[in-house]
């Protein structure tokens, strides 16, 4: 094809057997001339293109991915274009955060007639891509560390729930306990500076029951493994967007969970509390005020004032109060409308795309594949089944070099497209700090762009976007090809 | 009488250069500033800061390496007969000889337990063997206990000299490097640090101030019955495990931990060949136990999470006389749900059953 006489690069194409294979095949049977570069992968339907196989091939080295299936409203399956075109549409919004230009990723619908179409979107997307020159890799980025600048004025005030009705809380499980397998809370752990999740069975055991700003893990995580068993649960206000989004999948069933909620005054970011501590024996005392926590250790005081020390997630925090429980007590604080862009979020707009590839190359250096974030987010349920470390089928090599951890990393955000509900626990979870949130937090940005500003977790009766379709998206076009 | 030397902190730089030239790599703590600063081990190069503090992750990774290819093959077809295949390999261990600088007690210790299984058992693990033997480890004793840890529980402390080539100890602004075996004494007797005779009981304060600051030790030598006697006591172990998350955090961030998986990577065919692949593993997830037959004789958390307080704490010291626990901490100060082993442990030593 004469119009690219530059050295080939690397496309793939992943192509429906339905319609684009086949206007792919009337293309050449019509001696229409394409560009050579596309290596095309045909398959059933675009509804069997994983957004990760995208990813995958960009991450592998590809310099394009075209996906191409049948015309919306034509599908060989009735309705696997329209799956597609909603997960495709949060890939093109998600893959920039990662570094990765979103032109080098394109999908298209072409009919298996439509061989000049065809041959218009191969050329098209060739020509793009040549232009674009080769993909920059991960490997060959500088690595670049960069922190989020936590300095962020609340919606609302945040404290340490001093005035909370625990001891009410405390009778209103107790009066329950009977009727339950086990309620979910918190209790002191090892010292006064953290919390551990607690395991109610006797009133004994509720009156270990802590509130404060320590209480950093969200309960519902443990809460699918309990499915069948009537189990009560202490939430705040995020974890009880876990608890309903649960709910909303059918995870977990409403009859089987008793929800108690207390209105949350913020939690304490942990990492920079300990880095603050430093190297300590022991705590001497933990004291409360309104506004902070004071910590003595080693006989040296430190000071935690909420508004400068509370998690990155709390200062945008528009639910104080759990969004379904069936024991509240006591009265939430008014949240002041306007929107936040949490600061993991906001340090990644703030970059180069190049930047942000070097960004989680430094960052992804130091993953150890734990698979902690994983297991601390209530939403990955498969856990046991995850396609990071199955080898039937072999999706990842257990390498550990930094395209299948950020491989992995993406796997994740991915999978809970329109289903985070930004609890935040994958990230406190990681024991080097890497601020996976941001990719998150990036997904969730792109859901309630594309779907009337769909939050996850605030409406049991909801349908995740991702696992439905419109046969006319609003705000997803035809994608007509330019 | 061991060698003794004193490193000022200006002679750092120097003295990492002295141990590059004598070695292919020194590993060193640095900081990576991130939402949670964590120190990790990186191969020294010149101008690198270099922190002496304790690291988030230990540096098993010189011996155990989170994932190495153990053999490449690669298979050719006889042209004349496709049906005949021919399997090359190549399982050459890779070892570079590096020196860990300043690690802790905690941590050398760590390569102890992993010598035990790797070098003295049945077989000994030609690339373990490799990279061990090319190992010098410098470590920095510990000036205080810390919230986490407890070495002195379990026999060691914080300037156990077990596993450690030499013994370095701050005084001040300066080190006093003492050796420990012959390889830590040719180095110190080669390179051109002043002789540290005059400050050695200097050093030696600062080593019993740290020891007069750990909270009294509990006498664990009972532990290892009492954890093979409650095996069978479910109760006990779903009580202990109920808030773990199953994820992998304690065993990858643990000095002596040890397990590990083999995969292949691709069919051997083609330019590339295949790669034999030995990645780090962990009894926390399921398919740790997944047999070819597809049953998995521990299906949940709970029993997975005994194997690991059990094989730490009672099986490893029934086969090799010792712990397989170091007492660093890591695998509280890292779990995301805070569990605290030794509170585990403790609780066991108290059952009465």
């Amino acid at each position: 094809m004469p119009v690219l006489n530059s050295k080939e690069l690397r496309l793939v194409g992943f192509l429906c057997n339905w319609c684009s294979y086949g206007g792919a095949d009337t293309a050449g049977v019509a001696r229409a001339g394409q560009p050579t570069d596309l290596r095309i992968i045909r398959v059933p339907c675009s509804g069997r293109v994983n957004p990760l196989f995208v990813v995958k091939a960009l991450l592998e080295g590809a310099d394009g991915v075209l996906v191409s299936g049948c015309h919306p409203r034509d599908c060989h399956y009735a309705a696997g274009n329209f799956y597609a075109r909603r997960r495709l549409e949060v890939l093109k919004r998600f893959l920039p955060v990662l570094g990765i230009d979103n032109a080098r990723f394109e999908y298209a619908w072409v009919s298996a007639s439509e061989g000049q179409r065809w041959q218009h979107v191969v050329t098209s997307f060739t020509k793009r891509i040549h232009a674009m020159g080769p993909a920059p890799h991960f490997n060959d980025a500088k690595p670049l560390l960069r922190v989020a600048d936590m300095a962020l004025t609340a919606l609302r005030p945040l404290g340490t729930a001093q005035n909370a009705a625990v001891n009410e809380l405390k009778q209103a499980i107790k009066d329950k306990l009977p009727e339950l397998n086990c309620v979910i809370g918190w209790q002191q752990g090892y010292d006064g500076a953290h919390a551990t999740p607690l395991f109610m069975k006797t009133p004994e055991d509720v009156d270990k029951l802590s509130w404060g700003p320590f209480n950093v893990m969200n309960p519902a995580v443990y809460l699918p493994l309990f499915k069948g068993k009537k189990t009560g649960v202490v939430v705040k206000g995020c974890d009880s967007r876990s608890v309903v989004e649960l709910l909303q999948e059918n995870l977990i069933k409403r009859e089987d969970v008793l929800i108690f909620a207390l209105p949350c005054e913020g939690t304490l970011d942990i990492a920079r509390v300990n880095e603050k501590l430093g190297r300590y024996t022991r705590i001497n005392a933990v004291a409360y005020d309104e506004a902070g926590v004071t910590i003595t250790a080693d006989g040296k005081e430190h000071r935690f004032c909420m508004n400068d020390f509370a998690q990155g997630k709390c200062y945008g925090c528009a639910t104080p109060m759990a969004v379904l429980a069936d024991t509240r007590l006591g009265e939430p604080h008014k949240v002041n409308p306007g929107s936040s862009v949490p600061p993991e979020l906001a340090m990644l707009d703030d970059m180069a795309l190049s930047e942000r590839m070097a960004f989680w190359r430094g960052q992804m250096e130091r993953c150890l594949r734990c698979y902690a974030c994983r297991n601390a987010c209530p939403m990955c349920v498969c856990r046991d089944y995850c396609v990071s470390d199955s080898r039937d089928p072999h999706w990842m090599s257990q390498d550990a070099d930094i395209k299948q951890k950020l491989f992995f990393q993406t796997i994740h955000a991915l999978h809970l497209s329109g289903r985070c509900t930004g609890c935040g626990e994958c990230q406190r979870a990681c024991p080097v700090g890497i601020p996976i949130l941001a990719l998150r937090q990036q997904i969730a940005r792109a859901v309630a762009q594309l779907f009337d500003d769909y939050k996850a977790g605030l409406d049991p009766a909801a349908l995740p976007p991702l696992l439905g379709y419109e046969a006319h998206e609003k705000n997803i076009h035809e994608r007509d090809w330019k | 009488m061991s060698t003794l030397r004193i490193l000022t902190s200006d002679g750092l730089p120097a003295f990492l250069s002295f141990l590059s030239q004598k070695h292919h790599r020194v590993l060193v703590p640095v900081v990576k500033s991130a939402n949670k600063r964590s120190v990790i081990f990186e191969p020294w190069r010149a101008g690198m800061p270099v922190v002496l503090e304790k690291a988030t992750v230990p540096p098993k990774e010189a011996v155990l390496p989170q994932c190495e290819t153990l053999l490449t093959y690669k298979k050719s077809k006889n042209q004349e007969d496709l049906g005949d295949i021919t399997v090359s390999l190549d399982d050459t261990p890779e070892a570079l000889s590096t020196v860990i600088f300043a690690c802790r007690p905690c941590d050398a210790r760590g390569f102890r337990v992993l010598d035990r299984p790797f070098l003295n058992g049945l077989f000994a693990d030609p690339y373990y063997k490799a990279r061990r033997e090319s190992l010098t480890v410098f470590t920095i004793t510990c000036s205080s206990g810390c919230n986490t840890c407890f070495c002195h529980w379990v026999g060691g402390g914080p300037s156990s000299p077990e596993g450690s080539d030499v013994l370095m100890t701050k005084i001040e602004e300066a080190l006093m490097l003492q050796a420990i075996s012959p390889a830590g004494e040719t180095l110190l007797k080669d390179c051109d640090l002043p002789d540290g005779k005059d400050v050695f009981p200097r050093a030696e304060a600062v080593r019993k101030a740290a020891w007069a600051s750990l909270a009294p030790a509990p006498d664990l030598k009972q532990v290892p019955q009492k954890i093979a006697a409650l095996f069978g006591n479910d109760d006990f172990w779903q009580r202990q495990t109920s808030a773990c998350l199953a994820c992998g955090a304690c065993t990858y961030f643990c000095p002596a931990c040890y397990c590990f998986n083999i995969t292949d990577e691709g069919d051997g065919f083609g330019v590339h060949g295949g790669r034999r692949l030995r990645s780090w593993d962990n009894c926390m997830s399921s398919l740790f136990t997944h047999e070819a037959s597809g049953h998995n004789p521990r299906m949940r958390k709970m029993p997975r999470m005994r194997n690991r307080i059990s094989h730490k704490f009672s099986t490893y010291p029934e086969n090799w006389g010792t712990f397989s626990c170091s007492g660093c901490g890591r695998c509280i100060s890292n779990c995301p749900v805070s569990l605290d082993i030794r509170a585990i442990v403790l609780t066991a030593l108290n059952n009465a059953g």
